[in-house]
């Protein structure tokens, strides 16, 4: 564990090094951050102009849903996109063989040798939208702590699903337009679930499960999921961590590198 | 001209072969532009409120046409061209006796017959999801409405294409689109039909090529056409700025161009 730690810092700090060699990205990236999040508050104004709601979800609530949904954004950004879109190329040059001959786990190398500082304009955007709608709610420190438990828990489904799609790429090589549909279906998370007609609502709680990522911390920010969507989304995490593992390790027995 | 025919028929074809090629690839990249129908089920709700001036019924048909039209003009030149000029490789191509830019073209639109099937698809699904809307566009606003995502391809080619050759003197090009993109999402017509927009906001956006690269095809599709002849001279008149600078670009930029071998 320790190891892994000590790794882990190494794996950053040249990564950060090297990634701020373009500090002129940053300016572009944060504009164009504010430039989505200028976008997304027009987007949800539209349905609230006319003095609908969503089913349950004043203005301010929704806001919160939309900065969780900028922050786990900031976050794919960061730690998802640089690290597991690069595992079909590993797989396409045969360079994955090196990372499997280190003495660490290969799951945990593909998925944390890299971070971009450039997700982050976006999780304090998000974190800015949330402050936001929070304090026009009355919600306290307690009401946020709430919301983190199961942000972390959608965090993880995230990053689950994500890294079971790239490791696809052993068999299907060619794979990196599947987590742009991955991408195009998270961008439901946008809005509060409840918002949705009931095919919807089904699709995107049991198929793919964007409700535990914006719309249950969400809801427990607010103090109105309950104990049982709490359960259900650490669950849900957990089951879909192991499953991750357990197909990559079964996908790994298919690898044939470019040179065996 | 029966030079350039041949060039296209011949440019056409192998490019269709290519995309053919990986099939399994498109079907993602049909999947991967669901925005328009995560929204229509979300405004599909919100319209049965009768807060909106807009029925359902009216809404699934027009994110419906929404998806078809984005289908049509998705463009991805930028990424291309930026990486050919970073890596040197535009140089072979500028032997050849014919624009680097009609190769890009061509592959695109050999894409679009390649991807037709799978979206027709993927609108039928849908159909099933809401039978009460299906419809079928009248003869004439259906041939309006194909020349209308023609231009709308043309047009959104040639922006990207202009935004493109700054790659000859940045190497993040990239970012220009990734900045228009937003605007295109968010004026477009994709996230809401302009109607549904505050009116001082749909009079300036009006102004802009966005709202002629989806909503305007869109809504000639459903029989909803609006300012026909307007809308038609705005395209026009866009590709035509465009246009111009384009070809000023590309001539200042290869005069710029360095890449291995120039």
């Amino acid at each position: 564990m320790k190891r892994y730690l000590k790794v882990l810092g190494l794996f950053w700090s040249t990564a950060i090094a090297a990634e701020l060699e373009y500090r002129l990205n940053f300016i572009v990236t944060a504009l164009i951050s504010l430039g989505g999040l200028a976008g997304s508050l027009f987007g949800l104004s539209l349905f609230y102009r006319t003095g609908y709601e969503f089913e349950g979800w004043s203005w301010e609530a929704a806001l919160l849903v939309l900065g969780l949904f900028t922050v786990l954004q900031g976050f794919s950004a960061t730690v998802l996109i640089p690290n597991l879109n690069k595992i079909v190329t590993q797989v396409q040059e045969g360079t994955l063989d090196f990372v499997l001959l280190k003495p660490i786990s290969s799951q945990f190398w593909l998925s944390t040798r890299i971070i971009s500082p450039w997700g982050l304009p976006d999780v304090l955007f998000g974190l800015v939208m949330i402050g936001y709608g929070g304090s026009r709610l009355g919600l306290g420190w307690a009401d946020y702590a709430l919301a983190l438990l199961p942000l972390i828990f959608g965090a993880v489904t995230l990053y689950s699903l994500w890294f079971m799609l790239g490791a696809t790429s052993i068999w299907f090589v060619k794979i990196y337009n599947v987590t742009e549909v991955l991408r195009g279906l998270l961008e439901a998370g946008r809005f509060p679930i409840a918002a949705y007609p009931v095919a919807y609502r089904v699709f995107f709680t049991f198929v793919v499960p964007v409700a535990f990522l914006t719309t249950v911390p969400a809801q427990a920010m607010l103090s109105q999921g309950g104990r049982w969507w709490l359960l259900a989304s650490a669950l849900l995490a957990a089951a879909l961590m192991l499953m991750a593992n357990r197909i990559w390790r079964f996908a790994l027995r298919f690898y044939t590198s470019a040179s065996s | 001209m029966q030079k350039a025919l041949k060039i296209a028929r011949v440019m056409l074809s192998v490019y269709y072969a290519y995309m053919v090629e990986y099939r399994a690839e498109l079907v993602f990249w049909v999947l991967s532009g669901t925005f328009p129908l995560i929204l229509m089920g979300l405004w599909v709700e919100a319209a049965q409120s009768d807060r909106f001036d807009l029925t359902p019924t009216e809404l699934v048909q027009y994110f419906l046409a929404v998806f078809l039209v984005r289908q049509f003009t998705v463009v991805w030149v930028i990424w291309e061209f930026e990486r050919e000029v970073v890596e040197g490789k535009l140089s072979p191509y500028l032997l050849q006796p014919i624009d680097p830019a009609w190769r890009h073209f061509f592959s695109h639109v050999s894409e679009r017959f390649a991807r037709l099937p799978f979206a027709v698809l993927l609108v039928g699904l849908f159909l099933l999801l809401y039978p009460y809307a299906a419809w079928l566009p009248r003869f004439d606003n259906l041939v309006l409405g194909l020349l209308a995502i023609v231009l709308a391809f043309c047009l959104r080619f040639l922006m990207q294409y202009t935004f493109a050759l700054a790659a000859f003197w940045t190497e993040r090009a990239s970012a220009l689109e990734q900045f228009w993109f937003l605007l295109y999402t968010f004026l477009s017509g994709m996230v809401a039909p302009l109607s549904l927009f505050p009116d001082a906001v749909r009079e300036v956006v009006l102004w802009t090529p966005f709202p002629y690269l989806i909503y305007f095809p869109a809504s000639l599709l459903i029989n909803r056409p609006q300012n026909v002849a307007q809308g038609f001279m705005a395209m026009m008149v866009w590709s035509a700025l465009f246009w111009g600078l384009n070809r000023w670009l590309w001539r200042r930029g290869l005069k710029q161009y360095s890449g291995m071998g120039a």
